[in-house]
């Protein structure tokens, strides 16, 4: 038995270290540890309620969106106007955001996970790539690695591309500006509507021309990895609504919680996250009364990353989750999509939640929101209104659920006195990179590791299967 | 023309990788320039060390960040994006941020402190500092380290504020004195207030003011640091030019001055005369 520590893993967000135990060709044991505290739910502690998304997007650089999303619906709720907000707000919300799900997505594929699979030497991204000339387990050929390289290079322009459409309407990226409590600050131009679907097109080309396409190819030299790094436990609080107000069912992307072959309802109470393996005092709670009490020299503790569990279980949260919900719960226009994507990739709805599911998963979802933000794009109305005023109350309370690139974020408040009293963030990498609970039950990328097996010291399928998983760890651990 | 190389490493710290993805969106020279060919023609930048964008991942990522020093000495250009927490709160192969970054800093010709948490210490120093994190120029001057530090403040900067601080470094060496303004900045980056270039400043002079968000008039009611804030994003805007904050309707949150977040004011009130004084630091 040897002890492998990857540190830091790279080609994610932040600071990731992996820990696994191989033994006889197989990792028995893996532990993943964020490396990093800032303590931004302290820091939101006493501030005025409205800082709360401006100071909660700069949790993470990634995927602000996520973060601006998630704590304008908390407050929405808190001020008592979440069914008011008018109809350009909830839709330009909806086409900041989705835009923002086309640049992550690209990013992740050609950017940080791909470099796992094509060879880059003798090509200029060699020095980047593959410094030390050594790479593992390339199965492209040489035509195809060039082409995925050359889309490599393409992506970088497609996702900056990608953030012009953020920004169109969002203001600018990183850390967009526009959503805020009660809808948007922008009103956009018919100028800005003829920009933002000339890009949406330029982005579709190469999201059917290049993105799906290579994908699929990936999908089909490395079949292996339908096999490799799978979870099953799956939830999702819901993306995109298709009208204002909280109704989680009332979504694009569905909400609810998967297990065994079933889709059930999801009841956000059966949320707690517990601590007992991680670098703070306190107990299991519902994120309404959690807290946040750093130990770092706490003995038994192995990560930054707190553990949150739905009805005791560790779950994955991401497009994979989504994508399965979308085939049990999901509107028809929606479910086709999907299972058009798996017939083509000739797998079934189980193979999702793996490390080339998650892939596959992306680029369906990816299909997905570019009709709906044609869809969404076509409904605005440049001459209505964007916000709805709010007064700040004295006492309330709000809770903001929504899905991220990488999977349910959800953000809970409350407002004492006009000012924030609790401040409790769960992003979607809190559940998937979470250590092991109180019950010893790895969190969902632990469960993903272990069992596999691996060539050598397992680093490229331990990275492999890691990446599929889009890490984030700034959001994991605020 | 002859081509000249310059080691960079880029060391990640306490931040959110926002100063990473924003440099990704750089026009002249683009992301691809600065990766794959020249910052400038005849200037080429080799990144040793990007942790998102790199190929090697565990032990051959580190060797290649703790070899750095000693390989490179007096030779690479350092770039710090996020705040230097206090030892236990964040690490990087299992070493504290604050050592990784003090022995990276032993051989650099210079180091560029890259958005605010790296400048000023940022959204983690916010008060009541959790960490006890701080900005890179402050943790070197309590240990006494004199390389050079130039600060690119921004949550996050704009690409272009990076570029010309790079150039600035590749072509014409660290700023002199006199370059800099009294926070560390290139004064040619950082020329003026956004309050004297901005759109709505007519706005401002008439006394048409925004009560809501989505209001047509200036933003200063509703907590605008725009007085207060050094920054050309007037002029530049961001994302290719098409759009930036007070163009989108939110007032300006002073992302780049050494306050953020904790300006005297909260990000949405408007700051008193009393408390708008004692925020600009600087005094004009």
């Amino acid at each position: 038995m040897r002890t492998v520590t990857i540190d830091p893993i790279t080609r994610i967000e932040g600071h990731l270290r992996v820990e696994i135990k191989v033994e006889d060709g197989e990792i028995v044991r893996a532990r993943s540890s964020g490396a990093l505290f800032r303590g931004i739910e302290i820091i939101l502690l006493g501030r005025y309620p409205l800082d709360a998304q401006r100071i909660t997007t700069r949790i993470c650089g990634v995927c602000p969106l996520a973060h601006a999303t998630a704590s304008s619906f908390s407050l929405d709720m808190a001020l008592g106007i979440a069914e008011k907000i008018p109809e350009n707000g909830r839709l330009l919300r909806n086409l900041i955001f989705g835009a923002h799900f086309l640049h992550n997505h690209i990013l992740h594929f050609y950017h940080l996970a791909l470099p796992d699979f094509v060879d880059p030497r003798g090509s200029p991204l060699e020095g980047l790539l593959a410094p030390g000339g050594e790479v593992h387990d390339r199965r492209f050929s040489p035509e195809e690695n060039r082409k995925l390289l050359s889309h490599y290079v393409e992506a970088l322009n497609m996702r900056q591309k990608a953030h012009e459409l953020v920004a169109l309407f969002g203001g600018k990226m990183p850390h967009d500006m526009s959503i805020v409590p009660g809808g948007v600050t922008y009103r956009p131009t018919p100028g800005d509507v003829a920009a933002y679907r000339f890009r949406l097109q330029e982005l579709k080309l190469f999201i059917e021309n290049a993105y799906v396409p290579d994908v699929l190819l990936l999908a089909q030299r490395y079949r292996d990895y339908f096999q490799m790094g799978r979870v099953g436990t799956l939830l999702s609080y819901g993306g995109f609504p298709e009208e204002a107000g909280r109704g989680l069912d009332k979504r694009l992307l569905p909400a609810g919680f998967y297990r065994n072959g079933k889709a059930e309802p999801l009841d956000i109470q059966e949320v707690r996250e517990g601590v007992d393996r991680s670098w703070y005092e306190g107990e299991e709670a519902h994120p309404l009364l959690g807290e946040t009490r750093p130990a770092p020299d706490k003995e038994e503790a192995y990560s930054w990353v707190k553990a949150p569990r739905y009805r005791g279980e560790p779950c994955e949260v991401g497009p994979a989750a989504r994508m399965v919900l979308v085939l049990i719960r999901g509107a028809p226009s929606v479910k086709f999509r999907v299972q058009d994507f798996l017939r083509e990739a000739g797998v079934e709805p189980e193979a999702l939640s793996s490390a080339m599911g998650r892939h596959l998963a992306r680029a369906v979802e990816t299909v997905i929101l570019l009709e709906a933000l044609e869809h969404w794009l076509s409904q605005l109305d440049p001459s209505g209104p964007v916000a709805v005023p709010f007064k700040i109350p004295e006492v309330a309370e709000g809770e903001g659920l929504a899905e991220a690139p990488r999977g349910g974020v959800g953000h809970w408040i409350r407002i004492e006195s006009g000012r924030i009293a609790r401040y409790q963030v769960i992003s979607p990498t809190t559940w998937n990179a979470s250590p092991r609970d109180g019950r010893g039950e790895p969190g969902p990328l632990e469960k993903a590791l272990e069992g596999t097996k691996v060539s050598g010291d397992g680093l490229l399928e331990a990275g492999r299967i890691v990446r599929s998983f889009d890490p984030c760890l700034a959001c994991a651990v605020q | 023309m002859r081509e000249r190389v310059q080691t960079v490493v880029w060391f990640q710290a306490a931040g959110c990788t926002g100063c990473s993805i924003s440099l990704m969106n750089a026009a002249y020279p683009s992301i691809i320039n600065l990766l794959l060919d020249e910052v400038v023609p005849g200037e080429k930048i080799v990144l040793r060390f990007h942790a998102t964008l790199m190929g090697p991942t565990g032990q051959p990522a580190l060797t290649v960040l703790e070899r750095i020093p000693a390989e490179k000495a007096g030779d690479y250009v350092l770039v710090v994006e996020g705040a230097i927490p206090a030892g236990g709160f964040g690490a990087v192969g299992e070493i504290p941020m604050e050592e990784r970054f003090r022995t990276l800093t032993d051989g650099a010709t210079a180091v560029i402190a890259m958005g605010t948490c790296a400048s000023y210490g940022g959204i983690p120093a916010a008060f009541p500092n959790p960490t006890a994190a701080k900005g890179v120029a402050n943790s070197l001057s309590t240990v006494g380290v004199g390389v050079p530090v130039v600060n690119v403040p921004g949550c996050p900067p704009h690409p272009r504020w990076f570029v010309e601080t790079l150039t600035h470094l590749l072509l014409y060496g660290p700023p002199r004195p006199e370059e800099l303004d009294a926070v560390g900045r290139l004064k040619v980056v950082y020329p003026s207030l956004i309050h004297e270039n901005c759109p709505r400043r007519a706005d401002f002079d008439v006394g048409r003011f925004a009560k809501g968000f989505g209001e047509i008039g200036c933003l200063y009611e509703l907590g605008c640091k725009g007085p207060y804030t050094e920054a050309n994003c007037p002029y530049h805007q961001w994302n290719s030019g098409v759009n930036w904050c007070i163009k989108a309707g939110h007032p300006c949150i002073g992302c780049c001055e050494p306050e953020f977040p904790d300006f005297p004011a909260p990000l949405f009130r408007k700051a008193n005369a009393q408390e708008a004084i004692s925020s600009f630091r600087r005094a004009k």
